[in-house]
């Protein structure tokens, strides 16, 4: 090998000589690529060999079972029932059995190519020069001074006109070029201040009945939404409240837990506190009805019931707002007002 | 004149002949065949990133034809029975209609979840590798800030299309993001207001992700895909140091036919196992959840596996709020400011600046194309140990919930855990690693020094026992040999010098039936040989 690698080096090379072989073509090719060969041979010794044989029966194989796999899936997607009926039915195997079939057959392909190309392909070992780092100092000085001759065309250096009519005249275009995202801006003064509630606005289950005292049993605790038309619906997001029947002892201790923002929300042993936790907004709905405590499941803020909704644990700042409730000549609970503060997350401009 | 007969033989000739007239492409062409890459079971790990991107933005497309990303409220009328009757979003209802009325859609709906997990895993343990063996360093730092932005695109873009089906566990998403939103200092409600178009919900957020999430999101994402393989390519790939491998040079295999054919089968292969977990592992169920409701919320409410880290932060954070009070107003910080918009802050400005702070801190500005084992980096490796660590804790205290239920633990214990955990494990992570990777460095230099551990152990005259040293060159007359550490393995054990037959790994018996040796070996020399690295 040596010698024909002195030879290309000298002589000019001619793709058209019949002596060169295919491979000598390949080699003069990756070397004006900058790639040197340097180690090139065919997997097996002997062709046709034993184990030559073998690999090829493997991959042979390989594309077999992927052709089948493939048929498999077609069939399947075609002729499998595959709508939705309840219980357990064939119909439930569809996806299964396509993930099967369209998995074997697309692996089998993988490993058929992988294995052609580990196995057979011949063992090569290359080594290409890198050209790292920056260009040639001329190359670079010819390009900064085709660079600098572009400014001084336009001559914006010695024209301080053009300088200043060009800053001034461009820099409101650039801002009216993000004008448009103004579309987006909303106000949002009250929006975060209010809820549904207010005064006179009974308390409804989630289908839309009326709630009365006797719907929560002691030591119970169901979500009320306003009875508003779509009171329930997310329209109303930051409206969901939860009514806590509390057993005596403890409604006595909620009573006079009560802070002066608080007093005469409870009416007997019921409060009701907003549901939307004033950590990140989701709905605080785990009641533990031993110790009154409120969890909310998202980041497991815990709040005392009996004490105002106080958060005890776990990343809440502040108190779930209480919202003050009656109960009408009807024998229907109503609130008497919106809640006192803000309900939900923080947020900066919060009173 | 006789027209002349086709010969299907000289057709691809042809072709190449009228192509080449026209763009004059065989130099530029033959340069990319003859393209040398590197081989290393490491240097695949990107490539599933980009191959699980290719099967999502197939499967996605197909989904993106029977989606509405619309908050209309319709009552269901579709063949899951459970579910008929109610009301619910449009959005909902077609996701519904993917899983349930739409042949096959089911499958590609979950293929579709799964290569999104994948491409999020396969982006982080890339990185994990480009960081521990340093190819981030100069030339190609901006190839690191811009896999790194890719993380957080993908981030982004998956948490848009977890909130898109409008399920119970997305709304609370959504909800939790906007008052994330709102947590910022002066401008949180402007911009939840600008997002939201109003108070959360309101009804144009769906339609917003979806075009961020069919389009806007995907696009940046394939321009920077594109970017950062151009660079790869201009760059070149980095490589492991070992014998005829320099910094100027790559030794590896032409890019085609068998690089090519590798990268080829294993994307078939990703797309396998994508199409099996699809099909046989079953990923949100949102049938299950049921539509979004504001008052509703289930426990074990978890994000996908990449946003776990910032739920764990945001339970870890302890109740502090700061509260302003200026010009008869008061202004709130809430706490959750600092988990979920500070802490992310931080991480992507530390992680793109990573490899300007090495380079300042090590005084390392050099050219580097020859890869770092870890443990010759003990600082580094131990920096990244501690970011895994810290990653850890946090995830795992995302889902401290189901921990503390599953292994009957308190749930208040669990989140002091994670609290005290948070500032002890990272450090300790640093200080083992770095003491393992001393340790590590200190063995290779131990075994070029005195040789190879055989497990032969001799007694002397004096009684005492030995064990014997195969050495790696010929040793001195104190048994020392001075061989120089070349920042590549070291062979500790004695087939690994050609002393007894290779290990046979696995119960695939190879093609190439090893050898057994015939004669006495010698002190391997053959070390300096060129090897493909494969090992």
């Amino acid at each position: 090998m040596s010698n024909t690698e002195t030879e290309h080096e000298t002589a000019e090379f001619d793709p058209d000589d019949p002596k060169h072989t295919r491979f000598d073509l390949v080699r003069e090719g990756a070397r004006r690529d900058g790639v040197e060969i340097v180690h090139y041979e065919p997997r097996f010794t002997r062709p046709g060999s034993k184990e030559e044989k073998r690999v090829v029966r493997f991959v042979a194989l390989c594309f077999a079972i992927v052709g089948l796999a493939a048929l498999a899936f077609i069939v399947a997607y075609v002729a499998w029932p595959w709508q939705y009926k309840p219980g357990s039915n064939l119909n439930k195997w569809y996806t299964p059995v396509l993930g099967i079939t369209l998995g074997l057959a697309l692996l089998f392909i993988g490993i058929a190519i992988i294995t052609w190309a580990k196995k057979l392909l011949p063992e090569e070992v290359s080594v290409e020069r890198r050209h790292d780092g920056a260009s040639p100092d001329t190359e670079r000085k010819l390009t900064a001074a085709t660079a600098m001759s572009m400014v001084d065309e336009l001559g914006i250096q010695r024209r301080p006109l053009l300088k200043g009519a060009v800053a001034l005249g461009l820099a409101p275009v650039g801002v009216a070029a993000i004008m448009p995202l103004g579309g987006l801006i909303k106000n949002h003064k009250s929006d975060l201040l209010t809820t549904a509630w207010h005064k006179g606005v009974r308390l409804m289950h989630d289908d839309g009945t009326l709630v009365r005292p006797e719907d929560v049993s002691a030591g119970g605790q169901i979500t009320v939404f306003p009875a508003i038309p779509e009171g329930n619906s997310n329209k109303y997001a930051d409206s969901p409240t939860l009514l806590i029947h509390l057993r005596d002892d403890d409604a006595k201790r909620t009573l006079a837990n009560a802070l002066p923002i608080n007093k005469g929300a409870q009416w007997q042993n019921y409060v009701a506190y907003s549901k939307i936790c004033t950590h990140a907004g989701c709905p605080a709905s785990l009641y533990e009805q031993q110790t009154n405590r409120l969890l909310c499941p998202c980041h497991q803020s815990q709040f005392d019931i009996t004490n105002n909704a106080r958060p005890i644990f776990g990343p809440a700042t502040r108190r779930l707002p209480q919202l003050p409730i009656t109960v009408d000549s009807d024998g229907y609970f109503v609130a008497t007002s919106d809640y006192k503060v803000p309900i939900g997350p923080g947020f900066w401009e919060r009173p | 004149m006789k027209r002349p007969k086709f010969d299907p033989k000289q057709a691809p000739g042809a072709v190449a002949d009228w192509a080449d007239q026209r763009l004059g492409g065989a130099s530029p062409l033959r340069k990319l065949f003859n393209k040398v890459f590197p081989d290393h079971w490491s240097f695949m790990l990107g490539e599933i990133a980009l191959y699980s991107f290719i099967i999502l933005l197939l499967t996605g497309t197909f989904l993106a034809f029977f989606f509405t990303p619309s908050s209309t409220e319709i009552v269901y009328h579709g063949s899951y029975v459970p579910l008929r009757g109610i009301t619910m979003s449009q959005a909902y209802a077609s996701s519904l209609d993917l899983s349930f009325d739409v042949r096959g859609g089911l499958i590609l709906r979950q293929i579709h979840h799964w290569a999104a997990l994948l491409f999020m895993a396969a982006i982080v343990v890339h990185m994990l590798r480009i960081f521990f063996t340093g190819a981030f360093r100069r030339p190609r730092e901006m190839n690191w800030m811009i896999g790194f932005l890719l993380f957080w695109l993908g981030f982004v873009e998956g948490f848009a299309g977890y909130s898109l089906p409008d399920d119970a566990l997305s709304g609370t998403g959504l909800r939790i993001a906007d008052a994330i939103m709102l947590s910022i200092p002066v401008v949180g409600t402007w911009v939840s207001f600008a997002i939201f178009g109003g108070e959360f919900p309101g009804d144009v957020i769906l339609g917003r992700l979806y075009i961020a999430h069919v389009f806007l999101i995907p696009g940046i994402i394939l321009a920077l895909i594109a970017l950062h393989l151009a660079l790869l390519v201009k760059q070149k790939h980095t490589q492991w140091p070992g014998p005829g491998r320099t910094e100027h040079n790559v030794v590896g295999h032409r890019m085609f036919p068998g690089f090519a054919a590798k990268g080829g089968g294993f994307f078939m292969i990703v797309f396998g196992v994508l199409a099996m977990f699809g099909g046989l592992i079953q990923i949100n169920p949102i049938w299950l959840f049921g539509p979004y409701k504001a008052a509703v919320v289930s426990s074990a409410s978890q994000p996908d596996w990449y946003v776990m880290f910032l739920d764990g932060s945001t339970r870890l954070m302890p109740p502090w709020e700061i509260r302003i009070h200026v010009f008869g107003h008061g202004y709130t910080v809430p706490p959750l400011f600092w988990p979920t918009v500070v802490l992310p802050g931080i991480l992507v400005t530390l992680g793109l600046l990573y490899p300007f702070l090495e380079q300042r801190f090590m005084r390392d500005r050099a050219h580097h194309n020859l890869l770092q084992r870890p443990r010759d980096v003990p600082t580094r490796a131990g920096l990244g140990a501690m970011a895994v660590a810290f990653f850890l804790v946090l995830t795992l205290s995302g889902g401290n919930d189901v921990i503390a239920d599953k292994f009957d633990i308190s749930l208040n214990a669990m989140t002091w855990a994670g609290r005290i955990g948070i500032l002890l494990i990272p450090p300790l992570a640093y200080y083992l690693t770095h003491r393992i990777c001393l340790g590590l460095q200190q063995h290779d230099r131990e075994v070029l020094a005195h040789g190879v551990e055989t497990g032969i152990i001799k007694r002397l005259p004096n009684g005492a026992f030995v064990e014997v040293h195969q050495p790696l060159a010929e040793p001195d007359e104190h048994g020392h040999t001075e061989l120089p550490y070349r920042g590549w393995v070291v062979p500790k054990k004695m087939n690994r010098i050609g002393a007894i037959g290779p290990a046979v790994k696995g119960f695939f018996v190879p093609v190439e039936k090893p050898e057994e040796p015939t004669e006495e070996v010698e002190a391997a020399e053959e070390r300096e040989e060129i090897t493909s690295g494969r090992r």
